[in-house]
C-alpha cells in the first residue's frame, strides 16, 4: 500500500514509504520490515532514501517435517500463523515474545526473547539454517556451523547484514495445548526479584510486572508469573479458544494518560490479584499474547505516541539493582502503566543479542517533552550497573551510550562491514546509534 | 472432502482461497505458468493441510488457450475427479499504461476476457461430463459500470461477468453452479503501489467470503461484501455525474 509515513510500535511517524512484495528474492536491496512490532526506529528507512520492503505477504512455508519438528518458511511468516496451523497438531514455537503479530524475520533479527529464556536462550539459539540475500547480490545459507560470522552478526542485526529471506528451526512437542500457570503477589521489588530467582529453578516459563510508580516500602510490588505445559490428565480436551477480536477505537487524547490514570490502573491491577496466590489452567493466547486481546493498543498513547524502556542489569550488580533503578525511575517521575520484570539466561554468541545473565525491565513511556532527558537518565544509570538496553525498543539512546553498553558492537561492525562495505542496508536507527550516512 | 481446481493460486487471493480448503480438508490443484513456484505452493499447501489432503499441480499460462485442456485432465486423473474449478488468474494495468500501450492493452483484453472464457469452456465441458459441479470465476467490481480509471479493464470485466451470467442461466439446470466473484480493492501484488480506498480488502478475509460462496452456490459474490452496497450506489449515479468524478 502506498504510504508515506511509517512508525514503529511506538507510533513515532517520520518519512517512508514500505513496498510489498510476496517475492522477496527479487526485492529492491534495502531494509526489510516484518510486522513493524518494533516500538522504535529499527525498522525504519534512513531519511536520506525512505522506502522499506515489507515481508508481510511472503508468508508461504516451505517444508514442515512432521517426525522431527523442522519448519523451513519465507521470512515473513507470522508466529501467529505458525501457531494457527501448528498448536492443534501439538507444535509450538521453541521462544516466543509477547505478541504474535511477528514475523520469522522480526523474531531472527532482534533475536527474541520469551518467558522461558532462563532456560531455552533466544529465538536465534534455535535457528538451524538462514537463507539471505546480501549486498553483493548473493543468496545463500548461513547457519551456526555455516557462514558463522554473518549468521552471528544477523541474528539481533536489526537488517543491517542483509536480507533474510528464509528462516529453518525446529518446532517443539507440546504435551497439551494448555498452561498450567501459578500466579503470586508479592509486596516489594525485593522480595520480587527474590521469588523470580526461586521461580526459575523449577519452572520453564516465568516473568512479572510489577507497579513502578508505588515508592517508599511499596516500591515494585507486583505479581510474579510461573508456568508450564499442562498434561495431558490436567487439561481439558477441547482447543483453547482464539481470542476475540478487539480493537483500540480511536488515538487518546492525552488526557487519558493523566499519571492519575496510570496510578489507578496500576492499583487496580495489583488489587485485582486479591489472593496472594492463585494458580491454574489458562489458554496459551492468555499466558503468552494477554496484549495481543486489544488490537492497536499503542493508540492508546495518543498522538505524540510512546516508547519502550527495556535494559539489561548483569548479575554482578546484585539483587538490589531492580530496586536502584526503579529508585532512579520514580524519582524522576516517570509513569508507565506495566512494566515488566524477567530474568535472563546465558548471553548468546549472535553479537548484539540483547539478554545476558541478569534481570530485565522493560516499561512504556509516553512521550513527552522531557522523553529523551528520562531515558538519557536511565541509560546513564544503566552504564554504571554494568547493563544494556535492546534494540527492537529503543529509540532515543545516544550513540555515546549504546557504545558504552555495548562491546560487542565493534565486532558486530566489522562483520557487517565486511559483508556490506557500502552499507546498502541501514535504518533511521543504525543512522541514529551507528553513524550511517542518512 | 471436495476436489478443486485453482487457476492463479500462486499469490494473492488464490493463495489465500487454497489454504482455507486444504485446511478443512479439501484436496485442492494448483494451475499456472511457473513450475517452481506452483512446486513452493504446493508445499506449503500440504504443510497447511489437514492430514491425508493431497496437492497437485500442473502447467496453465492464460496466455496459451492451448495448455487448457491438458492441464485440466491432468489434475483430474492426479485427484481422481474434479468437483470445484476456480480461476483467480488475471492480470490488471492502470488505464493510464493501457491508453499508452496498445500491446498490453491487447494482452489484458484477451487474457482477462477471451482466455479466461476459453479456460472457462474447458472447465464447463469437463464438470457437465462429470453430471455438474462448480465454477468459480474472479471478475471484478470494475466490471459493473464502465469509469474512468478501469475503461479497458472494467470492459474485460464486464464480458467476463456477462459470460458468467449466460452460464448460469444455461447450465444450472444441468447441475453446473456458477460463482461470479467481484471483488472491491483488496490489498495484493495486482494493486500494489496503488492508493487505497476506503474498505480496501484483505486477501484472507476474502477468501472467507469466497469459500462460503462456493459452499453455497451464490452466483454473484462482492468481497469484502460491502462493495455490493458501493457498486448499487454507483451505479444509481447519473451519467453527467460519472463524467466529472475520478473514480
Ligand atoms: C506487545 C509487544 C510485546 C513484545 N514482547 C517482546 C518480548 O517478550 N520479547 C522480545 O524479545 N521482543 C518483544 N517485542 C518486540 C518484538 O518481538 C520485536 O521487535 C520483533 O523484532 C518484531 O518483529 P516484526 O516482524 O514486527 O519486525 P519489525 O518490527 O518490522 O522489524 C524489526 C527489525 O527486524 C528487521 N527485520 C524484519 N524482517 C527482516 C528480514 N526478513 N530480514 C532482515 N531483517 C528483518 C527490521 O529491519 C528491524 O530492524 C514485543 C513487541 C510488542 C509490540
Ligand atoms: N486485487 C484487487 O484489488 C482486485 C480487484 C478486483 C478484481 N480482482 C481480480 O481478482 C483476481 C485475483 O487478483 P489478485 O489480486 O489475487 O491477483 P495477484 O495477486 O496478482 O495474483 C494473480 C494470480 O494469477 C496468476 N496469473 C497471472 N497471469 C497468469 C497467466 N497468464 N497464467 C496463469 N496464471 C496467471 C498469478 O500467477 P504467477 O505467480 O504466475 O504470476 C497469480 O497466482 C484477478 O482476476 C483480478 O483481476 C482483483
Amino acid at each position: 500500500m502506498a504510504n508515506d509515513r511509517l512508525a514503529g510500535w511506538g507510533r513515532q511517524f517520520q518519512p517512508g514509504r514500505e513496498l510489498l512484495t510476496e517475492d522477496l528474492e527479487r526485492a529492491p536491496r534495502v531494509l526489510f520490515r516484518g510486522l513493524g512490532r518494533s516500538y522504535g526506529d529499527s525498522a525504519l528507512p534512513p531519511a536520506g532514501s525512505p522506502v522499506v520492503v515489507t515481508t508481510t505477504r511472503a508468508n508461504r512455508i516451505i517444508d514442515f517435517d512432521e517426525s522431527t519438528g523442522v519448519l523451513r518458511a519465507e521470512a515473513g511468516l507470522s508466529l501467529k500463523e505458525i501457531n494457527r496451523t501448528f498448536l492443534p497438531r501439538g507444535w509450538f514455537l521453541p521462544v516466543t515474545p509477547g505478541t504474535q503479530f511477528v514475523t520469522l524475520g522480526g523474531a531472527v533479527a532482534a533475536d527474541v526473547h520469551g518467558k522461558n529464556h532462563h532456560v531455552d536462550g533466544c529465538f536465534g539459539h534455535h535457528v538451524t539454517r538462514l537463507k539471505m540475500h546480501v549486498a553483493d547480490g548473493r543468496v545463500l545459507e548461513c547457519g551456526p556451523d555455516q557462514e558463522r560470522e554473518l549468521f552471528l552478526a544477523t541474528v539481533a542485526g536489526m537488517g543491517l547484514t542483509g536480507q533474510i529471506l528464509e528462516v529453518e528451526f525446529p518446532l517443539r512437542r507440546v504435551p497439551t495445548p494448555w498452561i498450567w500457570q501459578e500466579t503470586e503477589r508479592v509486596p516489594d521489588i525485593d522480595t520480587y526479584v527474590q521469588k523470580l530467582a526461586e521461580a526459575a529453578h523449577g519452572w520453564p516459563m516465568t516473568m512479572g510486572w510489577i507497579d513502578c510508580l508505588s515508592r517508599g516500602k511499596n516500591l515494585g510490588r507486583g505479581i510474579v508469573m510461573k508456568g508450564r505445559w499442562a498434561q495431558a490428565h490436567e487439561a481439558p480436551t477441547q482447543f483453547p479458544a482464539e481470542p476475540p477480536n478487539l480493537r483500540f477505537p480511536i488515538e487518546a487524547p492525552e488526557l487519558l494518560l493523566s499519571s492519575l490514570s496510570v496510578k489507578a490502573f496500576n492499583v487496580a491491577f495489583y488489587w485485582k490479584h486479591l489472593a496472594r496466590k492463585r494458580e491454574g489452567l489458562v489458554s496459551p493466547w492468555t499466558f503468552f499474547y494477554p496484549l495481543d486481546f486489544v488490537k492497536d493498543w499503542n493508540l492508546m498513547y495518543g498522538r505524540r505516541g510512546f516508547t519502550q524502556y527495556q535494559c539489561v542489569l548483569p548479575r554482578e550488580a546484585g539483587p538490589e539493582a531492580a530496586r536502584r533503578f526503579l529508585e532512579v525511575l520514580t524519582s524522576r517521575g516517570g509513569a508507565s502503566f506495566l512494566c515488566v520484570i524477567k530474568d535472563c539466561g546465558p548471553e548468546s554468541p549472535a553479537f548484539l543479542s540483547f539478554p545476558k545473565p541478569g534481570i530485565s525491565i522493560a516499561l512504556d513511556i509516553a512521550v513527552r517533552d522531557g522523553t529523551q532527558q528520562l531515558v538519557d537518565a536511565l541509560n546513564e544509570h544503566v552504564i554504571k550497573e554494568g547493563g544494556r538496553i535492546y534494540l527492537a525498543k529503543d529509540s532515543y539512546t545516544r550513540p555515546e551510550h549504546f557504545r558504552a553498553m555495548e562491546p560487542r558492537l565493534e565486532k558486530f561492525l566489522d562483520v557487517r562491514l565486511r559483508w556490506d562495505p557500502n552499507l546498502t542496508f541501514r535504518s533511521a536507527q543504525s543512522v541514529r546509534l551507528f553513524g550511517d550516512p542518512a | 472432502m471436495k476436489r478443486h481446481v485453482i487457476l492463479g493460486g500462486t499469490r494473492g487471493m488464490g493463495r489465500s482461497v487454497a489454504r482455507k480448503l486444504v485446511e478443512r480438508g479439501d484436496w485442492v490443484a494448483l494451475l499456472g505458468r511457473d513450475g517452481a513456484e506452483l512446486e513452493k505452493s504446493a508445499a506449503d499447501l500440504k504443510a497447511r493441510g489437514a492430514p491425508g489432503v493431497r496437492v497437485t499441480t500442473a502447467l496453465c499460462d492464460l496466455e496459451r488457450p492451448d495448455t487448457f485442456r491438458p492441464a485440466l485432465e491432468a489434475v483430474e486423473q492426479a485427484l481422481e475427479g474434479l468437483d470445484v474449478v476456480i480461476v483467480t488468474a488475471g492480470l490488471f494495468a492502470t488505464q493510464e499504461q493501457l491508453e499508452a500501450d496498445p500491446s498490453l492493452a491487447q494482452r489484458v483484453l484477451s487474457v482477462d476476457f477471451a482466455n479466461t472464457v476459453l479456460f472457462c469452456e474447458e472447465a464447463r465441458k469437463k464438470l457437465l461430463l462429470r453430471g455438474g459441479g462448480t465454477l468459480c470465476v474472479f471478475s471484478s467490481v470494475a466490471g459493473d459500470r464502465g469509469r474512468k480509471p478501469v475503461v479497458l479493464y472494467g470492459a474485460a470485466k464486464a464480458g467476463l461477468s456477462a459470460y458468467l451470467e449466460g452460464l448460469d442461466h444455461r447450465f444450472k439446470s444441468q447441475g453446473l453452479t456458477t460463482v461470479c466473484v467481484k471483488p472491491g480493492f483488496v490489498k495484493t501484488q495486482m494493486t500494489e503501489g496503488l492508493k487505497a480506498p476506503p474498505f480496501a480488502g484483505e486477501p484472507d478475509e476474502v477468501a472467507d467470503v469466497v469459500v462460503k460462496g462456493i459452499d453455497e452456490g451464490t452466483p454473484v459474490v462482492y468481497a469484502p461484501p460491502i462493495w455490493r452496497a458501493v457498486m448499487s450506489a454507483i451505479k444509481a449515479m447519473p451519467r453527467f455525474v460519472m463524467r466529472r468524478v475520478k473514480f
